[in-house]
């Protein structure tokens, strides 16, 4: 039986990445799908770049802000007495940066379906602006937050490249599933590979079976 | 209680579009805004409600403030007294028909209505669809529904736009019967939107003019649809005048409505609910009136009024001429060839008959 610790090390890691990702995405999304603003393609184009960028050149550069030395570690050793590089909360800054796309993408075309309309229906049935978006756009955009938490939550699974250039290889810190599933295999263990890989595998399916069933038995009621 | 006025003065341009209007209307019984689409009529509702923000310009209701360029006030859409109803319904598909309506109930910022959630449901015949999805109503359901949820912020105010535009014949007549009662019913004043002459009539009091951002016309409903200048907007073949009368009796047997008209009797195709004493507006169209110039017998039109000639417009480049009756307080309007005119020798002050075709009954007015 292979060492179980990776496995929930990593799903607390999506986990956390993922809500942190929810309350910080759903604004940009917002903003992006409503904004006449001349900075939208900047912006958008900013968010879409974890999507083409090789993870290592994003860990790179992550690895250079997060470290000790510079400004932001710096500080975060000054107010926490803990490094940002090669700990938890380093890999949990990365993986937002990384996951960014998934969680805003999915929203701000969620938050486009549903149109200014129903934002202006409550407004006219004298909701403020943010009781009208918490109890009306938010309910009807219930797919596209499904989606993207879980494809979120998903790509933070998968995560590597990123994760071995900020975070290493520490067990218990930093070792999640996909780096130990690299370890086993340089070091000839390929039974252990296999479970995790397996495990990996038969889970991101479910991920998708889930999304997939979920957009068919649901579909959208436009009032 | 005395009548707001809503004092607009509002700029706004978007591309290959300005508006520019400067009215006061009074609110009192139902203003129809008029025009043809793409008039800005949607657009300066919109205005009201505070969805579009004005380049420059004022919107005030009685005393309350809603916008001022120059003082820098905006008031945003959602503290604006005013209920808007929106040509698709926009209900929310989450929460089904009762929570529609609970939504709207909860924020209401005024109790002192005079109704309740009860009341409203009652008016519009809610009940049996308090528990349904809003995907499985009809068009005519949803609408009544929109209404209703509107009707619960109790607005000071009410802005219909086009509630029934979308809506095929049949529903649209489901419909009117209850867009007609709210006046009376909630007695909120009401601005409605719409391109279609027939509603307008039916429903407001009076009529702003919209063509191409600007006021073209303001006015009773019965003077606007009488002006021959603006037969380009409200349409020539329903050129016609309003007239009121007052119901006289029901002959049960021939099925005819009898109505006093300016002392004369006029009988029309009876309309069920109208009572010995109710006041009501007719339409009568220009091309359902011919004249004579003696009173003539072995004919099958039974209402004929004697007047005489008051005004004769040619038209120009056609065939025909407007030609104005007078009776004693009320014209009305005939559409005659000009060879008519002519073999007749009409002019200003000719005694004629005014033979109506047909009339058609608008609304009950008392």
């Amino acid at each position: 039986m292979p060492d179980l610790g990776p496995l929930w090390l990593t799903l607390h890691l999506a986990l956390v990445t993922t809500a942190i990702l929810l309350v910080l995405g759903t604004p940009i999304s917002w903003w992006l799908a409503t904004t006449t603003s001349r900075f939208k393609p900047a912006v958008e184009a900013v968010t879409a770049l974890p999507l083409v960028l090789p993870p290592t050149v994003l860990g790179f550069y992550l690895l250079v802000i997060l470290s000790p030395t510079s400004f932001l570690g710096g500080l975060w050793v000054d107010v926490t007495g803990d490094a940002l590089t090669f700990s938890f909360s380093g890999l949990v800054v990365a993986s937002i940066f990384y996951s960014l796309p998934f969680m805003v993408q999915p929203l701000q075309s969620a938050f486009e379906t549903v149109g200014r309309g129903p934002m202006e229906a409550a407004a006219s049935l004298r909701a403020s602006p943010l009781d009208a978006f918490l109890n009306v756009t938010v309910p009807l955009s219930a797919r596209g937050f499904l989606t993207a938490a879980v494809l979120t939550f998903a790509h933070t699974i998968g995560e590597f490249g990123v994760v071995l250039m900020v975070g290493g290889n520490i067990p218990g810190r930093t070792r999640v599933i996909s780096i130990a599933i690299y370890e086993h295999v340089e070091t000839l263990r390929y039974t252990e590979a296999h479970v995790l890989s397996a495990g990996l595998v038969a889970f991101s399916f479910c991920v998708l079976l889930l999304i997939y069933t979920f957009n068919r038995r649901f579909p959208v009621h436009v009032g | 209680m005395s009548a707001d006025l809503l004092s607009l003065r509002v700029r706004l341009s978007f591309p290959g579009f300005d508006l520019d209007v400067a009215e006061e209307l009074l609110l009192d019984g139902v203003t129809a805004l008029f025009g043809p689409s793409g008039g800005g009529k949607s657009t300066l509702l919109r205005t009201i409600a505070g969805f579009e923000t004005p380049r420059t310009g004022r919107i005030a209701l009685g005393g309350e403030i809603w916008f001022d360029s120059e003082t820098r006030v905006n008031v945003p859409a959602h503290r604006r007294p005013v209920g808007f109803m929106f040509q698709d319904a926009r209900l929310f598909g989450h929460l089904g028909v009762a929570g529609n309506l609970a939504f709207a109930d909860k924020r209401s910022r005024t109790r002192a209505a005079g109704f309740n959630r009860g009341d409203v449901i009652t008016a519009l015949d809610l009940r049996p669809l308090l528990d349904r999805n809003i995907g499985s109503l009809s068009g005519g359901e949803r609408q009544r529904v929109a209404l209703a949820r509107t009707l619960l912020t109790r607005p000071k105010l009410l802005l219909l736009d086009e509630p029934l535009s979308a809506l095929d014949l049949e529903r649209k007549a489901d419909i009117l019967p209850y867009l007609e009662d709210l006046p009376k019913r909630f007695g909120i004043p009401t601005i409605y939107v719409s391109h279609a002459l027939e509603e307008v009539v039916r429903l407001a009091d009076r009529v702003l003019v919209l063509t191409d951002g600007r006021p073209q016309a303001y006015g009773p409903a019965a003077a606007i649809v009488e002006r021959l200048d603006l037969q380009p907007i409200t349409g020539r073949f329903e050129a016609g005048v309003l007239v009121e009368a007052r119901v006289t009796g029901q002959d049960e047997r021939l099925a005819l409505t009898h109505l006093d008209l300016d002392g004369e009797t006029l009988k029309m195709p009876m309309v069920g609910h109208l009572k010995p004493g109710d006041t009501i507006r007719l339409r009568i169209r220009a091309r359902d009136v011919a004249l004579a110039t003696r009173r003539p017998e072995g004919i099958s039109i039974r209402n004929v009024l004697p007047g005489a000639v008051d005004d004769i417009t040619p038209e120009p480049d056609t065939a025909f001429a407007e030609v104005y009756v007078a009776l004693r307080t009320t014209r009305f309007r005939a559409r005659l060839t000009r060879a008519a005119v002519e073999d007749l020798g009409l002019t200003k002050g000719t005694p004629v008959f005014a033979l109506i075709k047909s009339v058609t009954f608008d609304r009950r007015l008392i």
